[in-house]
């Protein structure tokens, strides 16, 4: 219509834009503290955000100047054998510098306190590492221990067994003097030392007992160059023929590669649990933002009275919550980059390189961007119903907004905008695209699982509230209802870090139960292997003399497949469409008997306990995974090379195994009849009552056979253990994140509601309740609302956990009580306490001094 | 003289408990420039709804409501929102003062909606003849209701509305700040020559307008325009 004001114009549209930017300042005074607090929600997660990817910024340039270091060559091989002719002739020309590793599992032995324990030994030539260093404590040792022929540990041993510098360590039948403890080594990080604790010690002069048939060894020669040759040249020329041989390699390249992605992934792992923090301050702002906006309500009617149109009025909360995102971005950044500053200490064990602090900028902008996408994102959510706020409202407070559409395009719109962009962020942040989509959706059943909890449990509490007994009891858990209260989301947002750190604790009190009931009864508890067919005999004399029962000899033959139904293994590793893998090439140590052990269950065919005498082809029985890997089933045919000696045979049967049993379980299980000769070893299973008793059978079988190893269940579990610990300790770290953003959306909740508790708490005041009342119920609200939402997350993570225990790990769900305890009482207590201080100044001042200050 | 507000067979029904409740019923009437008028009638009987209809708050059943030449039915919520920034001004019972602005800003309001530069200085004057002249700078918690009531009455006219709509303008002040609102309401709809429709309980109040329409059921039971105060009692 002509002569209407139009915001198209130039003129205009700056008009009205200033307009829009001087009414969002305007209307936000008296409101900025507690925006400040939205803001702080969002402050947490974009912190998290901004520090993980800054540290993965940080790690990803000191893997690529440390690339040489990774490797601590300019080229290795590596075999399970020692290297062939043919190898070594190539090695012989290949010329440069050379140090050669052989590392290999023994038992080692320390002399002065009687212990012994399994551990990777690498014995050493000098030269390697040629880039980097490794470095002992003391300082010193790293450069003298070979000369000295002395040896260096892991710590672990030294926190285990109080080995001290100067004691010895035995290998075999060669002591060693210890001269220092390994503190960092080029191509590995400490972590490796929780599964097996490394001891290093010269090449020259190791007892080659232990390298006999059946130990498994790895040979390693590193290459140093320099003459500046190209060594992915060399790698190109030489590669197949390695390849052909069985001969792994490295050059610095790849193994910066593999760095990269493994750190990265980390990182990004990382990343992905501190992005829960972010969505989770998203939903406060959002939440925090739809009180606000119930709350601005007379004034969008009045503008509206006075000719606002509907999107310049909009126009003033986005660009208020646009400045929320902004402040609270900027903030999180700058806690991000001190936060940074902390994580590499926080993972320094899995670290292979030293990471040098500096901010990346990359990493600061993506987060800020991030944080402020979603904050406009969930708060154009309860922003869209300014939309409908007729101005009606104002000459009518009891207006109702205009009826919802069934389908309103733009709430969809903006909801689908919403998903779009979580999954964005997720997929972004994620090691690969599909693991994003994959968390992306997990996070959606997991919130929508919290929300549904927490529906349910506060609809309990109003059907199952007390309707009689203490008035304050009553109106406590009456005030969870009050209108804006938040309550569902606090629940969802205090839960989704109580779940994490709960469904952490259930499930590692469970896996350490199940490894722990694997000893139980009169099960195996102590496996000896490496055992050479002549030790046998001699290994259970040694057991029995100690009083422990032999309750199984394993036989065990080293193989490798040399044709699948008739098709040779090295056609299908040519066939690129087919596309090779482990299983084909791999060696697989296979044993033979007449009977299933109780770890297996047969699922399909015949099992076959003794071949005919004169069978050509050999009955024998796969487990079902690798059988589905291999493409293989009952009827089918597989030839193995069995050290040398071709033996062709037929699959008959299919078996289930449970391979967490403290057991000796097979791929593959041959009839009695046709092994028997084939040079193999043998594990021997056994159990002691208790530490001491495992301790000196370990003791007296390696005393008399060096070669032969040991592992008992107390070892797995504090292995198991000390993993466990250290993943847990990550995880809990970022579920923190969580559970302050939670906090924070908490303390917001409250500030939203402030104006609504003064009027209750005058008009209780004014009714005749005294303060001592007024306290009371706001403590029993509080209390009762850290119980819901500790509540909403503990029933989901003991359910996860059960739905874990019951169908992947096969076990009893257990739970430790006290742990769980102390997460419902530092929850509850926190909730009050954030509660009590957020409402500081509404509940001790008189009805009529409240009022005059606060409306 | 030219018709400011048209009101033509206007009715109003809203949906109660799935029933339809019909509030206004087939209302007519006709305001010119300068035009006063009363809205009277008992609490329910339709006077909010029907002055919410005549200012473009809403959209009637059936009937139209032609304001200022713009039949309001056949705009959108922008465009009726456009036309109540440029010729209607407003006053309500309970002032519906923005609580975050200042005197001054509230004034100053409708006239920045409209790209208005010159805003401040007129929203100045307007507080100065409302006698607010050094509270431009407080926040209406700041001030008492007679005041608050004094700017909602500078920000009806800071655009020179053509019509000026009040609803129960003295319904939350006392007897004699009422009168004293009553008497710059009608002292500035004088001087600039605007229409007034006041809704109001307050029959004295009323008895100043030229003209009464009483309602009752959403009908109009009385239309007339006045020579003398009115005399009788509502519910």
């Amino acid at each position: 219509m002509s002569g209407m004001p139009r915001e198209s114009g130039s003129p205009r549209g700056i008009a009205v834009t200033a307009w829009v930017l001087r009414m969002a300042w305007r209307d936000s005074r008296g409101s900025r503290r507690r925006m400040g607090v939205y803001v702080l929600s969002m402050v947490i997660g974009v912190a998290a955000l901004v520090a993980i990817n800054s540290f993965g910024s940080n790690l990803e340039s000191a893997v690529d100047s440390q690339a040489r270091t990774l490797l601590g060559a300019d080229l290795s091989m590596e075999s399970s054998r020692p290297f062939p002719d043919s190898v070594e002739a190539w090695i012989g020309t290949l010329g440069g510098e050379q140090s050669r590793r052989t590392s290999f599992s023994s038992m080692v032995v320390f002399p002065r306190t009687g212990d012994t324990r399994l551990a990777t030994v690498r014995a050493m030539e000098p030269g390697f590492p040629w880039y980097g260093s490794i470095e002992t404590d003391p300082p010193g040792a790293a450069t003298g221990w070979l000369g000295h022929g002395g040896a260096l540990v892991d710590r672990t041993l030294v926190q285990q067994f109080g080995v001290e510098v100067g004691d010895s360590v035995r290998v075999g039948t060669r002591a060693y003097a210890v001269q220092g403890v390994l503190v960092k080594t080029p191509r590995e990080s400490a972590a490796v030392s929780l599964f097996s604790p490394r001891v290093y010690i010269p090449l020259a002069g190791l007892d080659t007992l232990l390298l006999d048939r059946g130990s498994r060894a790895e040979y390693e020669t590193y290459f140093r160059f320099e003459d500046g040759r190209d060594v992915e040249a060399i790698v190109d020329t030489l590669g197949p023929k390695l390849r052909a041989a069985r001969v792994g390699f490295d050059t610095v390249e790849e193994s910066r590669e593999n760095w990269d992605d493994a750190l990265s992934n980390l990182y990004r792992f990382l990343g992905l649990v501190g992005f829960i923090a972010l969505l989770l301050g998203s939903l406060g702002v959002s939440s925090a933002i739809h009180v606000y906006i119930r709350q601005r309500l007379d004034t969008v009617a009045v503008l509206r009275v006075f000719g606002a149109r509907s999107g310049p009025t909009m126009a003033i909360y986005v660009v208020q919550s646009f400045a929320m995102g902004a402040v609270g971005a900027l903030v999180g950044a700058g806690a991000g980059i001190l936060l940074q500053m902390t994580l590499p200490r926080l993972v320094a064990d899995v670290l292979p390189v030293d990471v040098a602090f500096s901010i990346a900028w990359g990493a600061v902008a993506t987060g800020v961007g991030v944080g402020v996408l979603v904050t406009v994102l969930f708060a154009l959510l309860p922003l869209l119903s300014v939309r409908n706020v007729s101005p009606l409202h104002a000459i009518r407070s009891t207006v109702e907004p205009a009826s919802r559409r069934a389908f309103d395009p733009v709430r969809a719109s903006v909801l689908s905008v919403v998903a779009v962009a979580v999954l964005l962020v997720a997929v972004m942040q994620a090691p690969s695209a599909a693991f994003g989509l994959a968390y992306a959706a997990a996070l959606a059943f997991v919130f929508l699982l919290l929300a549904g909890v927490a529906r349910l449990l506060v609809w309990a509490v109003r059907r199952y509230a007390p309707s009689s007994g203490s008035y304050t009891v009553r109106q406590g858990l009456a005030n969870l209802h009050r209108p804006n209260n938040q309550t569902r989301l606090l629940m969802l947002s205090l839960g989704i870090g109580t779940f994490l750190i709960g469904l952490m604790s259930v499930t590692e009190a469970t896996l350490l139960r199940q490894v722990a009931v694997a000893g139980d009864e009169s099960r195996a508890n102590l496996v000896f292997f490496d055992i050479q067919r002549d030790q046998a005999d001699g290994v259970e004399s040694v057991l029995r003399a100690e009083g422990l029962p032999v309750l199984e000899r394993v036989p065990i033959v080293t193989m490798r497949l040399a044709s699948v139904k008739g098709r040779s293994v090295a056609d299908i590793r040519a066939d690129s469409s087919r596309g090779e893998t482990w299983q084909f090439r791999r060696e697989y140590r296979s044993t033979y008997r007449d009977s299933l052990t109780a770890s297996e269950r047969l699922v399909a065919g015949t099992f076959v306990r003794t071949a005919e005498p004169d069978a050509a082809v050999v009955p024998i029985s796969a487990e079902r995974d690798i059988a589905a890997d291999l493409g293989i089933g009952l009827g089918d045919t597989l030839s193995w090379d069995v050290q040398g000696v071709e033996v062709p045979t037929v699959v008959s049967s299919i078996r289930e195994v449970d391979w967490r049993r403290v057991q000796t379980n097979f791929f593959f299980v041959f009839p009695k009849g046709v092994l028997e000769s084939a040079p193999q070893f043998s594990v021997i299973l056994s159990r002691a009552e208790d530490e001491a008793a495992s301790a000196a059978a370990q003791q007296a079988v390696v005393r008399g056979f060096p070669n032969v190893s040991a592992i008992d269940a107390s070892l797995v579990l504090q292995v198991f253990d000390a993993i466990f610990s250290r993943i847990e300790f990550v995880i809990r770290f970022m579920a923190l994140f969580s559970v302050l953003t939670g906090f924070v959306v908490l303390a917001g909740a409250v500030l939203s509601s402030r104006t609504q508790r003064i009027e209750e708490t005058v008009l209780l005041k004014t009714l005749g309740a005294s303060e001592g009342q007024v306290l009371r119920i706001m403590i029993v609200e509080y209390v009762a609302l850290g119980l819901l939402a500790v509540s909403t997350g503990l029933l989901l993570a003991v359910g996860t956990g059960w739905l874990l225990a019951l169908f992947v790990y096969d076990t009893p769900l257990a739970i430790e009580a006290w742990t769980l305890s102390a997460i419902v009482g530092g929850v509850v207590l926190t909730v009050l306490f954030i509660g009590a201080a957020s409402s500081r100044g509404i509940y001790r001042r008189p009805a009529l001094e409240v009022l005059r200050a606060e409306t | 003289m030219s018709t400011v507000l048209s009101v033509r067979g206007l009715s109003k029904t809203f949906t109660s408990a799935g029933r339809p409740l019909e509030v206004l019923k087939e209302i007519s009437f006709d305001l010119q420039a300068r035009d006063t008028c009363a809205i009277v009638g008992p609490s329910g009987s339709g006077k909010t709804t029907l002055l919410g209809l005549a200012a473009g708050l809403d959209r009637p059943t059936a009937g139209e409501v032609v304001l200022c030449g713009h039949a309001m039915s056949r705009l959108d919520e922008n465009q009726r929102a456009a036309v109540r920034n440029r010729d209607v001004g407003f006053v309500f019972q309970s002032f519906r003062l923005i609580p975050t602005l200042t005197a001054l800003e509230n004034v100053t309001v409708p006239a920045e909606l409209r790209g208005d530069q010159d805003a401040s200085r007129r929203a100045v004057d307007l507080l100065g003849s409302v006698g607010l002249a050094d509270r431009t700078g407080h926040y209406p918690a700041q001030l008492s209701g007679g005041e608050q009531q004094r700017v909602a009455l500078a920000r009806a006219f800071i655009n020179r509305p053509s019509i000026l709509f009040a609803d129960e303008p003295t319904g939350n002040l006392d007897a004699d700040t009422g009168g004293h609102i009553v008497d710059l309401l009608f002292d500035l709809n004088r001087s600039a020559g605007t229409t007034l429709v006041l809704v109001t309980h307050d029959l004295e109040l009323a008895a100043k307008t030229g003209r009464i329409i009483r309602l009752r059921g959403g009908a109009v039971v009385e239309d007339r325009p006045l020579t003398a105060p009115a005399v009788g009692v509502d519910g």
